[in-house]
Parts: structure tokens; sequence; C-alpha cells
């Protein structure tokens, strides 16, 4: 009997619950295509006018060029990075090799508010000028959890004997690196490369705080919602900018799944 | 063993994980071309002394010689030997081919004499046109012929193999030591194998070295280790044998008279590293070297008992005979051709054996 009120209840929460998560967001596009200035029903007609006039805009422009830059050094970065560490902490034991791994998932679970404000004052401090440079700076420390996380869990795939396997057939440590190691984890390196860029491009507060004169889309958005003509233009901006991350996060979680399928039918000799 | 230098000699061995001995001064030479097993149970060092063999771990202290130069420093991808991991490890963004030529890459042999030798490496596995085939397309019988052609198309001086037939079902495990044991024979190269199956060891092997706990307990051949184990350990691990007591009577050099209980006085080897304990020795007979006599047979040496218990296994029945004045009922093993599957528990028989083979053994642990 609790199974069936249960059944019931389910689908009902399930449909509010999406239309309360993603209606919002379905409004934009909507919107975007609107021929009205306010974003508000009825709507009055069909136009791309906005999106025409969002890439006229050279502010704009700047501002996406300075999205891409940023995301570029922040994904790449912090996928190194996050290599280097994930091999170490899923291949060597280490004294500390706990509370290291703890503090580099940590921002993962502080506000977001209170790193980026640290880190202000801490650039403040030392006399540091704000620019791009540091908001890439920022953006590395708040990926590299995300990254470990996905790196981790592909190397924690990772069969040791291939390695050895190929230095057994005369391969060097190097060329095993390079023949073996890298494509075995490459699905786990792409799909670092991609959540870490998508988070880096919705990216605000640390881009609010940490750049100077020069600003990421996000930021970019936030000054445009004081103007409502602006309205249209910022909602074309979004849509765009959703659509790339829905995008990128759906490529990065199918390499994800193919590379899981094929370690699993990969098999230990136990399979 | 011929009268050349060995293919591998290795010199007073040790590994130690810490404190741990994983193995403790190990000597063994391995002749070239010969088929060479490390037997022994789980945790006894053999995959680590294989690992030391293939260069991926080195020793603590102690040498190793291949082919007479000491490789004891040198890596693994500058040995002469090549090596089936447990696992396979089979690359699994490689297909059958690109898995079988990895090493072949580095030796720039021009591309069709590459793809010469990968044919002719499937083909001795028996999995000829299986190029194209994906890892994740094969079964567990066929990566492990993969595995075996990507070490063989090397034509390494020694081939290492880690329990290559324990991930296998019995009867493709049965079918691979025939095939294993055939190609070794065809390829001339020295194997060693590494196994916990005493079976397998003693059926594809030239030679066995028997570890327990980091070290060596026997070297010798299959039939010799079977029938002439040096300790009770050794006896054990290779199969059923009836453990008896006995008493030394007389010493003469290597050769003890011992008495033993209900199978009389027989003049028996004495085993390096025996020492006996206040007189007493241990004796033992296996199991087939019983016989059950049937009906008016008669034979020179006889024991009459009941039989306590029975199992049977298809071909042969295995039968527990209680004998007035022996602690523990004998195991016999019996071929059912004559009837012995029909035998009940309860009924009497008369047993015949061979004093011939009594074997003395060295037992550290006996009371
Ligand atoms: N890298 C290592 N660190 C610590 N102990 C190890 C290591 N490798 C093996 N050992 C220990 O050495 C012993 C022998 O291991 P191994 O050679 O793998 O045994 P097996 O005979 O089953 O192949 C085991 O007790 C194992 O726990
Ligand atoms: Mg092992």
């Amino acid at each position: 009997m609790r199974l069936l009120s249960r059944i019931r209840w389910l689908p009902v929460y399930l449909g509010a619950f999406m239309v309360f998560l993603y209606f919002p967001i379905l409004l934009l596009p909507l919107f975007s295509f609107n021929t009205g200035v306010v974003a508000a029903f009825p709507l009055k007609g069909f136009t791309t006018r906005w999106y025409v006039q969002l890439f006229d805009n050279q502010v704009m422009l700047g501002a996406a060029w300075n999205s891409l830059m940023v995301g570029l050094a922040v994904s790449i970065t912090s996928t190194v990075l996050a290599i280097c560490a994930a091999r170490a902490i899923t291949r060597y034991k280490f004294p500390g090799q706990k509370p290291a791994t703890g503090l580099i998932m940590a921002p993962l679970f502080l506000p977001e508010i209170i790193v980026a404000v640290s880190m202000l004052l801490v650039l403040l401090q030392i006399g540091i000028q704000l620019s791009l440079l540091t908001v890439i700076l920022g953006q590395i420390v708040f990926c590299l959890p995300y990254s470990m996380s996905v790196l981790i869990a592909g190397f924690e795939g990772f069969d040791r004997s291939l390695e050895e396997a190929s230095l057994d057939l005369g391969e060097t440590a190097m060329g095993t690196f390079r023949r073996v190691t890298l494509p075995v984890v490459a699905p786990a390196i792409l799909s670092s490369l991609l959540v870490s860029f998508t988070i880096s491009l919705d990216e605000f507060l640390l881009a609010f705080f940490l750049s100077g004169t020069e600003t990421t889309l996000p930021v970019y958005i936030w000054g445009q919602l004081r103007f409502a003509a602006k309205l249209p233009e910022v909602l074309a901006l979004g849509s765009l900018m959703m659509t790339a991350s829905v995008i990128l996060l759906t490529v990065a979680e199918i390499v994800r799944r193919r590379a899981e399928k094929r370690v699993m039918a990969r098999g230990g000799p136990n399979a | 063993m011929p009268d050349v230098k060995p293919m591998i000699e290795i010199r007073n061995v040790s590994r130690h994980f810490g404190t741990f001995r994983a193995l403790d001064q190990i000597n063994l030479d391995v002749a070239a071309g010969e088929f060479f097993s490390l037997l022994g149970p789980s945790g006894c060092g053999k995959t680590t002394l294989l690992r030391m063999l293939a260069g991926l771990d080195t020793p603590t202290s102690g040498t190793i010689s291949i082919d007479g130069a000491d490789c004891t420093e040198v890596r693994a991808n500058q040995r002469p030997t090549n090596m089936v991991f447990q696992s396979y490890a089979i690359f699994p963004h490689l297909n059958v081919a690109e898995n079988v030529a990895y090493g072949l890459k580095r030796m720039r042999l021009g591309r069709v004499e590459e793809a010469r030798r990968v044919d002719e490496a499937l083909e001795m596995v028996r999995l000829p046109g299986f190029g194209a085939r994906k890892g994740n397309e094969l079964s567990g019988g066929q990566r492990q012929r993969v595995a075996l052609a990507r070490a063989l198309v090397m034509r390494p001086k020694v081939l290492l193999l880690d329990e290559p037939l324990s991930a296998l079902d019995k009867k493709l495990r049965e079918e691979m030591q025939t095939e294993l044991r055939t190609l070794q024979q065809s390829v001339g190269i020295t194997f060693v194998l590494v196994t916990h199956d005493q079976y397998e060891a003693l059926a594809l092997s030239d030679r066995i070295a028997v570890m327990f706990g980091g070290q060596i307990a026997q070297v010798a051949s299959p039939m010799e280790i079977y029938q002439r184990p040096t300790t009770r350990k050794v006896a054990d691990f290779l199969g059923g044998m009836n453990f008896l007591r006995g008493r030394i009577a007389a010493e003469a050099g290597a050769a003890l008279t011992v008495e033993t209980e209900r199978f009389g006085t027989a003049t028996l080897t004495k085993p390096p590293g025996f020492t006996a304990s206040g007189g007493r020795a241990t004796v033992g007979i296996r199991p087939e070297r019983l016989r059950v006599l049937w009906d008016g047979e008669r034979a020179e040496h006889e024991l009459t008992g009941r039989i306590a218990n029975r199992a049977y296994f298809g071909e042969t029945t295995s039968l527990s005979v209680a004998i007035d004045g022996l602690e523990a009922p004998l195991s016999i093993v019996e071929t059912n051709t004559f009837g012995a599957d029909e035998l009940n528990i309860g009924a009497e028989v008369r047993l015949a054996f061979d004093p011939e083979a009594l074997v003395l053994m060295a037992d550290p642990d006996a009371r």
C-alpha cells in the first residue's frame, strides 16, 4: 500500500521540480526571439534582431573573447595540474595524502563568495594588479576539485599492469606515457577540459571580484541588466551561452560514459 | 639438465618490503629451453620473483643473470624477457594486431615485415584473422592468447608467465595447458611459469620449484617432486599423502632404517635438511600407491581395514580406510575399473602396498 501511494506522488513531485527548474530557463530563448523589448506575455512577434544586434556589439564581443581566453587557460591549467595530482593520489601512497587531497577538494564546499573575497584581499595586499590573469588564477583554484574528481575516477579504472606491459615490451617510460597512459585516460582528460571550461564560462563571482577593467561574459551580462532596453540582447546572449554549456556538458558526459563502458568491458582477470 | 651455462641464474636474491621478507635468499638456475614452474600457495612470493626476472622490480640484495649477463640493475625495457601478465594487460585502446605489434614498433621493421610477424604470432596462438578485433570483444581464453602472442612476437630469450590460466574455466584451462606445452616445445624458448595449481605445474614443467613464505622448499622434476617430496609441507601441497609415524631403528649414511606402524620396516633415503627428532620420523605414502585387493588376490605386503568414508569422482573413487593400530584412516584412490565405486561404508577391504613407495620427509613441526 505504501509503495502504491509513493508511486502516485513521485511523478507529481518530479513534474513540479522540472517546471520550477526548467521553466524559467526555457523562457530565456522564447523571449530572445520576441519583437517586444519587455520580457512579458503576450509575445509580440518573431525576430532575430537581438541576435544580429548582439554580434554588432563590440563590447560584448570583447567580453566573449575574454571569456574564451580565460576558459581555455583555466581548463588547460587546471586539467594539467589535476592530472599530476590525480596520478600521485591514485598511484602512490605518501604521508599526508588524505589531508592534501582534502585541501585540494575543499573549494568544492567553501562558499564561493568567501573564496572570492579572500583572494581579492590577498591580491590587493600583495599589490598584484587585477586583470584577466587574476581571474584565471582564481578560477583554476575553483575548477581544480572538479577536474580532480573526474580524473581520479578515470585513473582509478586504469590497470597499472598496462604500463608495466608496455615497459616489458621495450618501451621507455616517456613512450609508455605517450602510447598507453595518455590514450587510455584521454576520455577523462577531455572530460575534465570540457567541465572546467564550462564552469569558467559561467562563473561570475570570481570573475566579478578579481577582474580589473576587462570583463568576461557573465560580468558583462550583469552590467547590462541595468538598462531595460538591453534586456532582449542579454536574453539572446544568455540563450547562446546556455546552449554552449549544455552542448559541452553533454559531450563531456558522453565521453565519460564511453570510457566507462570500455573499462567495464576490459574487465579484470576475474571478470 | 644439459651441462651448458644456465639461461637464468638467481643468486642469494632477497626482496624485503619494509620488515617483511617477501623473498628470502633465493638461489635458482633455469636451463636454456627449459619449462620451469614456480609453484606455491598464494602470497609465497612467486609473482615478486617473476617481476624481478622481468626487471619490473629490483632485489633488495642478490643478483640475477640472464643468458650469462648480470642484469640485476637492467630495466624491464632492456631485458631479453617478456611477460604474460596475470590480468593479461591487453591495451584497451588498441585492437589485437596493434597489441601484438606494440613492441615491434620500436624495432622499425617496416610495414610488411611487421605485419608478417604479427600474423605469424597470431597463427602460433591459433588466433588467425583476429587482428581487427578490439580487446573488449575477446573472451578470456582469447585475451590470454593475445597476451601470449604479444610477448612471443618479441622473440624473447625467456618468457615469463604469471598464472596465465588461472582466470579460465576448467575445460579451457586444460586445453590451454596442452597448447602451452606444445607451443613451448615448438618455439624452444625458456618458459618460467608461476602457478598455485599443482596439477598445472606437474603437467607442464620440466622442473618445478616449490615455494613457501619467500623460500624455496624443493626443486625437482614433476615425478620426483611428487613421489619424493623432501618435506611434509611439499608433500602436502602437491596432493594427498598418508602420513605415518616412524621410529628410526638404524642409520647408515644417507640410508635410514625406519619402523613404521603397520607398514613394517623399510630402508629409506634421508632427504636433505632431515633431522630426526628423538628418534622419530615422518613417513608417507601417496593414496594411489595403495591398492584394493579383490577376491582371492594376494600380495606380499597387505593391510586389512574397514571403509570409513568414500567419495565418488566418476573415473575414480576416493576411499578412507580405518586400520587397527593406525591413528588416522588411510586415503586411497582407486580407479573404478574393478568396482571400487560399489564398496560400501563399513565393508572390510584388504589393501596392498609396495614399501618402495614409502617416502621419508623432513617434518620440522612434528611433536
Ligand atoms: N609492493 C609490495 N609492497 C608490500 N608488500 C608486497 C608488495 N608486493 C608483494 N608484497 C607481499 O609479498 C608477498 C608475496 O607476494 P606475491 O609475490 O604477489 O605472492 P604470490 O606468490 O601470490 O604471487 C605477499 O605477502 C604480498 O603481500
Ligand atoms: Mg601472484
